[in-house]
């Protein structure tokens, strides 16, 4: 009978695949966080509407601010453009950060995590990959913004030097912040906890800054708060990196505070990862 | 040596796991024979899960102890890691991945090449008959692809003991039937199983053991004979023309086959515990002969509250914290 023939056929292919075989070494370290980067790129290519989710606000203001405001605030759209470049970047990078904790949480929640962590690898390679193939996420959105600013006729003083110095400055300052987002992902329920707290955390960041105009015009104890404000820091260090008024202090003073998130929340994450549950 | 194959798959001695006040797993002693399905049979909140996860070494014992291929699960979890696979509850694949992308992944974590990896992938995706979908997205799957899909991902090593927990809850009978009958390949094969059901009839089809547990506690422990014999190889049930009949088929029924009579919720229902199929019969012929119409009757196994009612002698109820709830809920209102 068809069926039986089938159902044998079934049967022998499932034998074969499970035949006793040589089995290799389990991944060390290294090539687990890699695999579970590769794991992180997958899903920017199967979500890729996660990534203009985040560009897609500070694109908007882009347009809106140069065109709307760029006269008064700077004289001219184009000298206005100079200026809000730079802070637009580091907002959507910054933004983008937060999706690190997004997938940490979405594991957490699953049964994926179980099989994960029965499995003979190092127990904190999903973190670690998810957060590495993260990176390849910031220099996306960095690009989309590049590429907006170049079309509405953006200048880098300094070149593509310039160019691939701030991405990597920003991979970095975001990579950073992301332990934020995960210590987050690891301590709430659901997805979309970890983006409104991540947007109630980030918003005022970037507003109380000067991402969007000089702060020079702004009342005096405001201007102490961006002058201490992380993303006014990186910002001022983007600025200088791509119109040549850049120095490795301000490089360095950028990095300050993604360093000291990475020394508090990083040993937080991994333990909160590994905890029962 | 102590890993040699003589030790048993799984043995755990008073394995305990409180969760703050909760025992979840209270004292549990198993041994499990290499190349044998075993069958943890129990109600919701029994503590199948976690007991399955203690001895995929994913929590810690509270007390007791546990070997899982000669290795303590507490001291060498590495070395339990390196020869189980787990299957959980709940899916435990990638749902933004393909199918390929997900095999792919666990391959290469495993420690295969890129191209060996990928040949491992489409093997098993062709065996368990996911080639077609192996390039869509986790989430458009079915819940038997899904479940397949989930199972190849644990054997792509072939491992020495697999964990299903609850393999099959939620599938329709044919994805039910795919799931068993590659239970049965990979036990041929030489891999131990240890399978979590809360249906009798899977672990009497499957398991060559079967522990039935309640409340974190093993309350019987046998071969699927052997519980049958203490339960009743099967439960007749009965549906009358007239509900008004019932009070004289238990009479007659009790007296044909010497058991319990259950009356059901349903006023023209009951349920029996049959010792013997021929006997049914002739019970059955009997209430026509008395003038008691029956609309239909089914013999079949009996359900895991009909196994917990002969073990017990009580239904498989919630759990203590849940019981509390309810009556301080009651309480209050
Ligand atoms: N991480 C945890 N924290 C607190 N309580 C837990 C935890 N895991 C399980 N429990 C409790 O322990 C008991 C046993 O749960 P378990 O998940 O092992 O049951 P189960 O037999 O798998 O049930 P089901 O058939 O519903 O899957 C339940 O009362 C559950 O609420
Ligand atoms: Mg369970």
């Amino acid at each position: 009978m068809a069926i039986d023939t089938q159902r044998r056929d079934v049967g022998a292919a499932i034998r074969a695949a499970l035949k006793p075989r040589p089995q290799p070494k389990p991944a060390g370290t290294v090539s687990a966080v890699l695999t579970f980067g590769w794991r992180a790129l997958l899903k920017i290519k199967h979500m890729p509407e996660q990534l203009f989710d985040v560009v897609v606000t500070p694109i908007m203001f882009t347009v809106l601010f140069t065109y709307l405001f760029g006269g008064a605030l700077a004289g001219s759209t184009d000298a206005y453009l100079q200026y809000l470049l730079p802070g637009i970047l580091v907002q959507s990078v910054v933004f983008t950060s937060v999706y690190s904790g997004l997938t940490l949480n979405t594991d957490i929640s699953k049964g994926i995590y179980d099989r994960f962590r029965s499995m003979p690898v190092w127990s904190l390679s999903p973190v670690l990959g998810t957060m590495a193939g993260d990176v390849v996420r910031y220099t996306v959105s960095s690009l989309i913004v590049f590429a907006i600013g170049f079309l509405m006729g953006y200048e880098a003083a300094t070149g593509i030097l310039g160019i691939v110095a701030v991405i990597l400055l920003l991979d970095l300052f975001a990579a950073g912040l992301s332990f934020i987002f995960t210590t987050l992902a690891l301590l709430v329920r659901t997805p979309s906890t970890v983006m409104t707290l991540g947007w109630m955390v980030l918003m005022p960041l970037t507003f109380a800054s000067n991402v969007f105009v000089d702060p020079a015009t702004m009342p005096a104890w405001l201007q102490t708060v961006v002058a201490w404000n992380p993303v006014a820091l990186l910002v001022t260090a983007a600025r200088g990196l791509l119109d040549g008024t850049g120095s490795a202090a301000l490089v360095a003073g950028s990095l300050v505070a993604p360093l000291v998130v990475t020394a508090v929340f990083g040993p937080v994450t991994m333990a909160l990862y590994r905890r029962e549950r | 040596m102590i890993a040699g194959a003589s030790t048993p798959a799984v043995e755990t001695v008073g394995l305990r796991k409180t969760f703050g006040a909760k025992h979840a797993v209270d004292g549990i002693d198993l041994s499990i024979r290499r190349g044998s399905i075993f069958g943890l049979l129990g109600p919701n909140g029994a503590g199948k899960t976690t007991t399955v996860r203690l001895l995929a070494t994913l929590l810690k014992p509270t007390a007791g102890t546990a070997r899982v291929l000669g290795h303590d699960v507490a001291r060498e979890p590495e070395a339990v890691r390196r020869r189980v696979s787990l299957t959980g509850q709940f899916a435990s694949v990638d749902e933004d991945l393909t199918g390929r992308e997900n095999l792919v992944l666990i391959a290469r974590l495993l420690g295969h090449g890129g191209r060996d990896a990928r040949a491992r992938a489409d093997e098993l995706l062709a065996a368990f008959d996911l080639d077609d979908a192996a390039a869509k997205q986790v989430r458009t799957y079915s819940g038997g692809m899904r479940r397949r899909l989930d199972i190849a991902a644990s054997l792509v090593t072939t491992p020495d003991l697999l964990f299903l927990d609850e393999p099959t809850t939620g599938l329709d009978p044919r994805s039910r039937n795919q799931v068993w009958e590659i239970v049965r390949l990979l036990v041929d094969n030489g891999t131990t199983v240890l399978l979590t059901t809360q249906y009798l009839e899977e672990a009497d089809q499957l398991a060559e053991r079967i522990a039935v547990i309640d409340h974190g506690r093993v309350i019987a422990e046998g071969t699927s004979a052997t519980l049958k014999a203490s339960v009743g190889t099967g439960v007749l049930h009965v549906r009358l023309a007239d509900p008004a009949d019932r009070e004289a088929a238990r009479a007659l029924l009790a007296a044909e086959l010497g058991g319990p009579i259950h009356l059901d919720a349903d006023p023209a229902a009951l349920t029996a515990t049959v010792p013997d199929p021929a006997r049914a019969a002739a019970a059955i012929a009997a209430t026509g002969a008395a003038g008691i119409r029956v609309t239909d009757f089914s013999l079949g196994q009996p359900s895991l509250d009909e196994v917990f009612f002969a073990l017990t002698g009580h239904p498989a109820e919630p759990s203590p914290d849940d019981e509390s709830a309810a009556a301080t809920a009651a309480g209050r209102s």
